[in-house]
This record gives structure tokens, C-alpha cells and sequence, in this order.
């Protein structure tokens, strides 16, 4: 997967958890949760629409690395380039 | 068959863990002992005639640009729209004591102004009992026991308003007698009172065909009619589940929402010193009344009465059959709903003693089926304009018929008052959720299946 379709795949994630915000205006590099209301337990289900959908392990230690758009694209980029 | 998990239980928790850990590719199976799903939550028919059991109202209503509150929370663990409910608000609700009333809307401040109206004195107190109620992290698993009735009267000094705040609190899901939990108390309050109540068209049928729909879309097995015999333990871990029906099935975890106790006496090995709650107590039994008319044409707009014919009210254990001093009369008619329902309804709930009733079979069983629930309307009808001529069917459920439907001891459908907040057993691979595990209503049995799911098998 290109960083293109790494970011869309995200996004794609996160639409399908919280359908209803407007992610057309997210910004990259500011923190994802102070531009719509995610709460925890919609963080950790974006790690695990990652597994479900693309095998991605993120460990715990990791979590602050997806805080961003930008900061996700970054860090998955190795995991799901084979995607 | 190897599972990932298996739930015993097809209630709301057990079919909202099961759509968490199906969603996310695990073998799931839930056990559920009866033909139909819904628990404490379900359905029946009587001469054709649809009626719901347990669901009055669904609690915890919020519009749709809330995004922090349970039910939207639910919803998106769940991968679920609000739509699919089809939630229609309520008209307005009451606590009906002899000497005041205060009504309640889904708007808090309508709520708030009706305290401020009945009981002026109090206001600045009940603003100081609302900060501390707004700042409790009443989901915290950790949580000790407070007693709630000790921390609301260090705010509120007038004793006519405690009780009438206790009054709908309790009946819609205190567990202990007398008192509550300050945990359960706020979880109750927000739900109740600040967010608010309203039902689907088709009643607690709708809630569960999403339910059941959405987890066998997402690859979830459910066996009905398929009670469990046994956990089979070796050492720390249930090691197999022993069908009624003989078949033995594996799993690496369990969930079970069957009750802490009842659970726990599924065990092969059961040692009782383990035991870490006690039985509940608090029964109840409800009459069902259809009406030939709606309810509104008689002048009755209210969607739940809570009433109570003294100023003290007590929640417990009656020492008679049951306790028509208080109760709920819920009319399922008066919600929003852009198409009126089929038929007039009245339910009222009173509590019961499940003792008494459980001694009684055959004709005096009906017979004093009969007696209550004359009691029960002679005592409505205080409240509500004297519908008793255009009764066309009634039904009657006492703690007997809960015990018989959902296992739960003393027909006790809030379960042990010593919540396992944390849903751990003192085995490895079972876990508690649902009623026991102690967030509660509807909203809060989805919650419960949910985090407990995501806690221990997710995670």
C-alpha cells in the first residue's frame, strides 16, 4: 500500500466506527481526538480494525504513535506496505 | 467443537458481548436455555396479543449529536445506528407521592425546575447533589461500596425529596433492599433522569432483532433451547460445558450471564466458601392489562408513574404476596410514536415476595393471581383515571413465572445486590456480565456484555 491508500484506509477505519463525524477536514499532524470526539474505547477499536482487517499488531507501547493521521501513516507504512 | 468463547445466554449483554467478540473473528457461540432470546429483556404472546416483559422504557435516551453517553457509546461498539432501534421519546413521566408530584421529561432542566418548584428550600442543595453526581466515574471497576442514601441525605435535608428520588432509582434496577450502591445510584440517575427514557414501536422485539441480526451477520452461532448442565473445572479453569441436551462443548473463555450464583452453581466442583455474593432478594410481579381504547382518550398522557402511598418508601421484600403501597404503572402508548400502537396497554409493577408465591400451585396460584391483581388496579386507580371497564385481556407475571423464564434465584431479575464489577471469578476463564456483573437496564446489560467482552477476551 502506498501512503495514500494508507491514509483513505484509515480514514476508512474510523468512518466506520464514528459514521456519523465529518472527517473531510481532518487535519494531519493535530491530534485525531481534538478534532472529533473519540473516546477510548473507539481508539482501541480503530487497533482493532487493523488486525481484523490487515493482520496489523500495534502494541500498547505504540498507541501515542497513531494520535494523528499524519503520526499513523508514518508508523504503518512498514506493516502494511505488503498489504 | 473448539470455541473461542461461549456466552451462556442470549440477553442483551450475552448477544452485545457476542457482536463484539464475532465482529472481531472470534468462534463465538451463546447458549441460550429457552426458545427465544431476550432474558430478562424478552417477549411473549397471549391470544395474540404481543406483550414485552421486563422493557417498560429503555433508558439512557440522548439526541443524536450526544456522542459521549452510553447509548451512542453502545452503538458504535456495536457498529449500530441509532435508526435501527427505532426509538421514540417519551410524552412525560411522574413520582406520584400523596403530598407532592415531579414530573419528568427527557429535557433534565424541565426536571430540575420541578424540584426547584415542589421543594424551594432544597434547591441549592440538590445543585450541590447534581455537581457531585456529574464528577463520579460511576464506571469505574474498581469503585468501594458507598452507600448512597448516606451521601445523598448529607446534601438533601428534606426527607420527602430523598424519597422520591430513590423511588423510580430503585425500581429500575437496585439489586439491594433499602439502598443502593453509590455506583448503581448515579448510573441510574444519569440514565433516568438527565438522559431519559424511550421505547421502539415494536417494543423490546425491535432491540433484539438487531441484536440477533447483527451477530449472526457477523458470523456468531446461537443455540436456543440449549440449557448447560455443567462447567466441567480442572484446576483453575473450566475445562469443558455439558450440554442438557448431553453434548460437551470447549472453549477458552466463558462468559456467563446467567447470574453470579447461578453460574457459580453450575460448577462441577463447586466450593461454596468461594461464593463472594449473596442471593437478591427483590421480586416482582407485573400485571398486564390491554385496554379496549388508548390510555390517552381516558385522559392518561403519562408514559411511567412511580408512585408510593406514604411519604417513607420501602424497597424490599414483601412480607405478603406482594406490595401494592408503591409502584410503577408504565404505558407504553404514551411515547412519540408516529403511528399509535395496535392496542391500548397499562402494565403496572409491584414488588413481590417470591417465597410466598413460589408455595402456591395450581388453583390457588390462579386465585391469588386474581386477588393481586385486583389489589394492584385498586390502588392505580387512585392515580390514573379509573380505567378497570375497558380491560379486555389481562396477563399477570409473578416472581414464580421470572424464576421459571430466566433461572434467576428468588426471581430476582437485578440479581445478587454484591456486584462483580470486575466480571472475574475465581477461576481463569470465566467471566460474569449482565445483571450481576452491575451495570444496568438495557442500555446498561449491552454495556456490561461489551466491556466485559473487550476486557477479558479482546484485550
Amino acid at each position: 500500500m502506498t501512503r495514500e491508500e494508507i491514509q483513505s484506509t484509515i480514514l476508512d477505519v474510523i468512518a466506520g466506527i464514528v459514521p456519523d463525524e465529518d472527517l473531510s477536514n481532518l487535519k494531519g499532524d493535530v491530534r485525531i481526538r481534538d478534532q472529533i470526539e473519540l473516546d477510548s474505547m473507539d481508539f482501541l477499536d480503530i487497533i482493532m480494525e487493523l488486525r481484523k482487517r490487515y493482520g496489523v499488531e500495534v502494541p500498547e507501547e505504540d498507541y501515542m504513535e497513531l494520535s494523528t493521521l499524519d503520526g499513523s501513516v508514518v508508523y504503518l507504512e512498514p506493516l502494511m506496505k505488503d498489504s | 467443537m473448539h470455541y473461542d468463547a461461549i456466552i451462556i445466554g442470549a440477553g442483551m449483554s450475552g448477544l452485545a458481548a457476542g457482536i463484539r467478540l464475532a465482529y472481531f473473528d472470534k468462534k463465538v457461540c451463546i447458549l441460550e436455555k429457552h426458545s427465544r432470546v431476550g432474558g430478562l429483556n424478552s417477549f411473549y404472546e397471549r391470544s395474540g396479543h404481543n406483550f414485552d416483559v421486563g422493557l417498560h422504557a429503555m433508558t439512557n435516551f440522548v439526541p443524536k449529536d450526544v456522542k459521549s453517553a452510553p447509548l451512542p457509546k453502545l452503538l458504535r461498539q456495536l457498529r449500530l445506528r441509532v435508526e435501527a432501534f427505532d426509538l421514540s421519546q417519551q410524552k412525560i413521566s411522574v413520582i406520584s407521592f400523596p403530598e407532592k408530584s415531579l414530573r419528568f421529561t427527557n429535557e433534565f432542566d424541565f426536571f430540575v425546575h420541578e424540584v426547584e418548584e415542589n421543594f424551594p428550600a432544597q434547591i441549592d442543595n440538590f445543585q450541590r447533589l447534581l455537581k457531585t453526581i456529574f464528577e463520579y466515574d460511576e464506571l469505574s471497576l474498581k469503585a468501594r461500596p458507598v452507600s448512597s442514601r448516606q451521601v445523598v441525605s448529607s446534601f438533601i435535608s428534606d426527607p420527602l425529596l430523598i424519597e422520591m428520588l430513590f423511588c423510580p432509582l430503585m425500581y429500575y434496577g437496585s439489586a439491594q433492599e433499602e439502598d443502593m450502591d453509590l455506583a448503581q445510584f448515579v448510573i441510574m440517575f444519569k440514565s433516568i433522569f438527565c438522559e431519559g427514557f424511550a421505547r421502539p414501536h415494536a417494543g423490546v422485539r425491535q432491540i433484539l432483532n438487531v441484536l440477533v441480526n447483527k451477530y449472526k451477520e457477523c458470523g456468531g452461532e446461537l443455540r436456543t433451547q440449549c440449557g448447560v448442565q455443567t462447567l466441567k473445572t480442572a484446576g483453575s479453569r473450566v475445562k469443558s460445558v455439558l450440554l442438557e441436551n448431553g453434548d460437551e462443548i470447549v472453549a477458552d473463555n466463558i462468559m456467563s450471564s446467567a447470574g453470579y450464583l447461578e453460574t457459580m452453581r453450575l460448577l462441577s466442583d463447586l466450593d461454596t466458601s468461594r461464593l463472594k455474593s449473596s442471593a437478591g432478594q427483590l421480586s416482582f410481579m407485573e400485571c398486564i392489562l390491554v385496554l379496549d381504547r388508548e390510555p390517552v382518550e381516558m385522559g392518561h398522557d403519562t408514559a411511567i408513574t412511580f408512585y408510593n402511598n406514604s411519604d417513607k418508601f420501602f424497597y424490599g421484600r414483601p412480607d405478603s404476596l406482594i406490595d401494592t403501597s408503591s409502584g410503577v404503572i408504565c404505558c407504553p402508548n404514551n411515547f412519540k410514536f408516529p403511528n399509535p400502537l395496535p392496542e391500548g396497554i397499562i402494565r403496572i409493577t409491584n414488588m413481590a415476595n417470591f417465597d410466598l408465591w413460589n408455595r402456591l400451585d395450581g388453583q390457588e396460584y390462579k386465585t391469588q393471581k386474581t386477588r393481586c391483581l385486583d389489589a394492584a388496579l385498586k390502588e392505580v386507580v387512585k392515580l390514573v383515571p379509573d380505567f378497570r371497564d375497558s380491560i379486555v385481556f389481562t396477563d399477570v407475571f409473578t416472581p414464580k413465572t421470572i424464576h421459571k423464564y430466566t433461572g434467576h434465584i428468588n426471581g430476582a431479575p437485578y440479581g445478587t445486590p454484591d456486584k462483580v464489577k470486575d466480571g472475574r471469578t475465581h477461576l481463569d476463564n470465566l467471566f460474569i456480565c449482565g445483571t450481576d456483573q452491575g451495570f444496568l437496564g438495557i442500555v446498561g446489560a449491552m454495556l456490561s456484555g461489551i466491556s466485559m467482552a473487550n476486557l477479558h477476551v479482546l484485550m
